[in-house]
């Protein structure tokens, strides 16, 4: 059995939610689709797991769709980065809808709940999709099916709050020309090239060299992306999507859409656009470089100034976001770790913050901060998860923020880059402001007279503290996830076309 | 039981007492038992580590690889054994003072504030302990989180900006300046661990040491070095307990100690003497010591004015290790100690007056001496001692610290130490004074006062008679703290 199913994981790993997806819809009201939904996502989390133990030694699975050899068919392509990128995808999905089982009967009407999680299935499949293929066109398939799905899962905020259709409609825009800068760039490395598989992408590219062309290409993509993963000044889609999304989208988002989107930019930047290191180095360095770090702080201080405790955490977001630009445009390998490792590492800390938001909306009502006075004593585990997670966001020593935080020094010192170290340290202080915030408010005020409110329920709490255990646990013993991220690294730049020069 | 066990027992037991301190929550006399229990089982493990490390022994042990080549792992030298004797062994005689001032303050919230102390322990004798750079950062940070609630425990707006100040200033500086220097050493050397000797020599331009040494010294925010000794002074709206066994010995000397660990182990006193690197760090200590001795005269509060008394202080060790000499490190090493007593009992009797007469002005103590004469004849002791006059402990720490900068002809720096016992004397003795000699003025509103409980009492008497004893076994703290390796070690 086993024999059997084993050569075909990179396959199952996409087909199982894509095609669980429309049954989901058939299984009528709530319970039912809820746990459907659930043991769908558990099998793609083993699935991941096994394609994780696969290829941690470096070994690169090459499964070709339907038989057909690529460059004519589909690749799915599994090494150890886009492996360590599913296991974060399928791994919060199976972790997320635990908890969603509270907060979605909270928030949203019972008879849409199948097609809720029929969406997020969807949505989980195209995610799957584009970090596991090795078809630049797939990518941009895979990428909608995503994009549409999330769309609707934002808007299904609409129950709670109307607002969430603005944020939807705002993100569709945003989304749509996005993902049509990135099918234009793809149609021009198809017109210089013929063909549309990565691997031979990137041989053809090194070989045609730079044309103006590809340099087109090469800039619409990195448009596409930035604006999917919410590169700074492109990421006003974000905010209101996080803050209004159900509570359980927001922490499935941030845990992985983003993420996914830097994935297809490391993927595109090292591995297939290799037609001229001045060009793209330069780009990176002189564009996305200070971007990067504008973000860091201006994000920041944003997030300083919000009330809801999930803008402000959609606002660190996109500083975060910040650190893991910076670490990829350092262009060495220290800071492609960086980048690779803050992929989990963030993913793992804000999943557990945005369901600490959830729990709060769920029991206390509310997430605006200014209401959350003495929180502390009524949801004693609620917040010390907050306090958990916000340790991590400043990057103490401990929890996995720290870990992220230095490989990007180390890399910044490696260039010798003093500056921009320091700036790293000048923005996380800017974190230890909008974290002590809450904290403060927490547990320093008294509640106010008449409220009461009780600790959110242990299917919601039990998820939570997963992700903060992972968050210390990866913070304690990083062995795992810097080793993965080091050799994924590796593996980029070895096998990069562009000619590294460091 | 092995050493090494020994080692892992004496951070294991007050970082695991929270567990049984939470479950007692309820019981205040069986959850302040378990403190002070806890307190004596830690300085028994600590005292057996001593006695071994007199004997020779070096425990050492890793447990976990964190990162690829970073360890989290302990190793005992002298001066870290030191260290985590003072910090524990002080622990037992606060534990017992904790119980009479919350309680005679009527303070609330009393398990989670002896859940952060236990905590704030562990951390403490973990920094003493650490086996590398890394491994020390850990526990400063953790240091810092848990003495956070203890400062804002009372929970006023008056708490909550003093909180706020005191992690800004200790999280500021150790992110942006220690990590950073922590992070730089690894790059350039790749190893964080502590060497005789030091591990930089050969590893970095010696125009950069001083940067390096800027980002240590000012990065051990702990060590209160002037201009980052702010949150010292905002740390006093804690508990009395807090400000006695926190901000007297275990934070502040993590931060002092820290300073000599760096100072010794990884830039080498050789490597400081040879570059030159420290002369700015020297004249910014003997700075720090004089402005803030003059600023404590100006304080009316008996704990800020102890507080700046303390940034003072500290800078005494801060320039130990600046002096770059073995005698700089022994006297800075030695007044890790004597200091520790001297002020412990300032800081107690600062608590009892508190719990006694409810004054916390230095001006309002005016004719207190009679009613609380044991209190204040403690406190003379105690001031006698950090002015360093003998028979006090604090004279032989000032003594090795003069003859250090004497040894490298710094006439300046001994006139400094000289001006500081004197500012030392102007700030410290009016305050027995006061209390002896004036006569109060309304004594209808002072008739009831008396002296402080018995919990409170006998640790004030013991940390004083403390100050006396050290001065006459000197000797064998001397001849135990010339055990700090100053050389590299020689090969086979």
């Amino acid at each position: 059995m086993m024999a059997l199913i084993e050569p075909h994981l990179p396959a199952l790993q996409v087909v199982i939610p894509l095609v669980a997806a429309p049954f989901c819809m058939m299984l009528g009201r709530g319970g039912l689709a809820w746990i459907f939904a659930s043991v769908v996502s558990l099998a793609t989390f083993v699935i991941s797991i096994a394609l994780f133990a696969q290829t941690y030694d470096g070994t690169i699975i090459s499964y070709h769709m339907g038989g057909w050899a690529p460059p004519i068919g589909i690749e799915y392509r599994v090494d150890i980065l886009n492996a360590f990128v599913l296991l974060i995808v399928s791994g919060s999905a199976a972790l997320v809808l635990p908890y969603a089982r509270s907060s979605v009967a909270a928030e949203i009407p019972a008879e849409r709940q199948a097609l809720f999680y029929t969406a997020f299935l969807l949505c989980v499949a195209g995610l799957l999709g584009v970090t596991i293929t090795g078809d630049a066109f797939n990518v941009f398939v895979f990428l909608e099916i995503s994009s549409l799905a999330t769309y609707a899962l934002v808007a299904s905020g609409a129950w709670a709050n109307k607002r969430a259709l603005t944020a939807a409609y705002n993100y569709l825009i945003m989304g749509t020309i996005g993902a049509t800068f990135f099918v234009i760039g793809i149609g021009m490395l198809y017109s210089v090239t013929g063909t549309l598989n990565m691997a031979d992408l990137a041989v053809r590219i090194a070989d045609h060299g730079d044309s103006s062309t590809l340099r087109m290409g090469f800039v619409l993509i990195l448009l596409g992306i930035g604006l999917k993963l919410a590169m700074f000044p492109l990421h006003l889609w974000l905010p209101n999507a996080y803050a209004y999304a159900p509570s359980a989208v927001t922490a499935f988002l941030a845990a992985t859409a983003t993420k996914v989107a830097v994935y297809v930019m490391l993927r595109f930047m090292f591995t297939v656009l290799g037609f001229d290191y001045e060009f793209q180095a330069d780009t990176l360095r002189m564009v996305v470089l200070p971007l990067a770090i504008i973000a860091m702080f201006a994000a920041s201080l944003v997030a300083i100034f919000q009330d809801d405790l999930k803008r402000m955490l959609a606002y660190s977001s996109v500083a975060q976001i910040g650190y893991i630009l910076l670490g990829l445009s350092l262009l060495n390998e220290t800071g492609i770790t960086a980048s690779i490792v803050h992929l989990f590492n963030h993913a793992v800390t804000k999943a557990a913050l945005f369901m600490v938001a959830g729990c709060f909306i769920f029991s206390a009502g509310t997430s605006s901060i200014s209401k959350l006075a003495g929180v502390g004593r009524d949801m004693p585990w609620t917040t010390a998860a907050f306090v958990a997670g916000g340790l991590s966001l400043i990057g103490l020593p401990l929890t996995v923020g720290f870990i992220s935080k230095w490989y990007l020094v180390l890399a910044t010192l490696e260039l010798g880059w003093w500056p921009v170290a320091l700036m790293i340290m000048a923005s996380s202080l800017l974190a230890i402001i909008y974290v002590w915030r809450v904290v403060e408010v927490a547990y320093l005020q008294p509640a106010p007279a008449g409220v009461t409110r009780k600790e959110a329920p242990l299917s919601m709490l039990i998820p939570t503290w997963i992700f903060v255990g992972l968050s210390v646990w990866f913070g304690v013993n990083a062995m795992l996830t810097a080793t993965a991220a080091g050799r994924a690294a590796s593996a980029l730049i070895g096998s990069s076309h562009i000619l590294w020069k460091d | 039981m092995s050493n090494e066990n020994l080692l892992l027992l004496a951070i294991a037991i007050p970082a695991l007492t929270p567990f049984l301190l939470a479950l007692f929550g309820k019981l205040p006399n069986l959850r302040d038992a378990v403190s002070v229990v806890a307190s004596i089982a830690t300085f028994a493990a600590v005292l057996h580590l001593l006695l071994a490390v007199i004997d020779g022994a070096r425990p050492a042990i890793s447990l976990l690889e964190v990162m690829p080549g970073l360890v989290l792992g302990f190793e005992i030298e002298p001066l870290g054994m030191l260290f985590a004797t003072v910090a524990s062994g002080l622990w037992i005689p606060t534990s017992l003072y904790s119980i009479g001032y919350m309680r005679g303050a009527h303070e609330k919230k009393q398990t989670r504030f002896a859940i952060c102390f236990a905590i704030a322990i562990a951390a403490a004798v973990g920094i003493a302990f650490s086996g590398n750079l890394f491994t020390l950062f850990i526990f400063y940070e953790v240091l810092t989180i848990s003495t956070y609630p203890l400062v804002a425990h009372k929970e006023t707006p008056e708490a909550k900006k003093g909180a706020r100040t005191y992690l800004a200033i200790l999280m500021t500086t150790s992110i942006l300046f220690l990590l950073v220097a922590l992070i730089w050493t690894w790059n350039i050397t790749g190893t964080t661990e502590f060497r005789a000797g030091g591990i930089l020599e050969g590893h970095i331009d010696p125009a950069l040491v001083p940067f390096l040494l800027a980002l240590f010294a000012f990065g051990i925010g702990k060590a209160a070095l002037m201009p980052f000794h702010r949150w010292l002074p905002a740390a006093m709206v804690a508990p009395t307990p807090v400000s006695a066994l926190l901000h007297a010995v275990a934070v502040v000397k993590a931060g002092v100690f820290t300073m000599l660990k760096v100072g010794t182990y990884i830039f080498g006193v050789g490597f400081l003497s040879k570059t030159g690197a420290a002369d700015w760090l020297m004249w910014l200590a003997a700075a720090s010591i004089l402005i803030a001795s003059i600023v404590a005269i100006t304080k009316d509060d008996l704990k800020a004015r102890l507080a700046y008394s303390t940034v003072s202080q500290l800078s005494y060790i801060t320039l130990g290790v600046a002096l770059a000499t073995q005698m700089g490190v022994v006297g800075g090493a030695m007044h890790i100690v004597t200091h520790a007593f001297g002020k412990i009992a300032l800081f107690m009797c600062a608590g009892a007056i508190y719990v006694a007469a409810h004054k916390t002005k230095i001006s309002q103590l005016d004719g207190l001496g009679r009613k609380m004469p044991i209190t204040f004849f403690c406190f003379t002791i105690a001031a006698l001692s950090i002015i360093g006059l003998p028979p006090f402990a604090g004279a032989w720490s000032k003594w090795y610290l003069m003859i250090a900068a004497a040894e490298t002809s710094h006439l300046i720096i001994i006139g400094v130490l000289m001006v500081s016992s004197l500012l030392n004397v102007a700030y410290l003795l009016p305050i027995p004074a006061r209390a002896f000699f004036l006569k109060s003025k309304d004594d209808d509103a002072n008739g009831k006062i008396e002296e402080a409980p018995l919990f409170c009492l006998l640790p004030i008497c013991f940390a004083a008679l403390g100050c006396v004893v050290i001065f006459f076994t000197i000797g064998g703290l001397y001849e135990y703290l010339l055990n700090i390796p100053i050389l590299p070690e020689s090969l086979p």
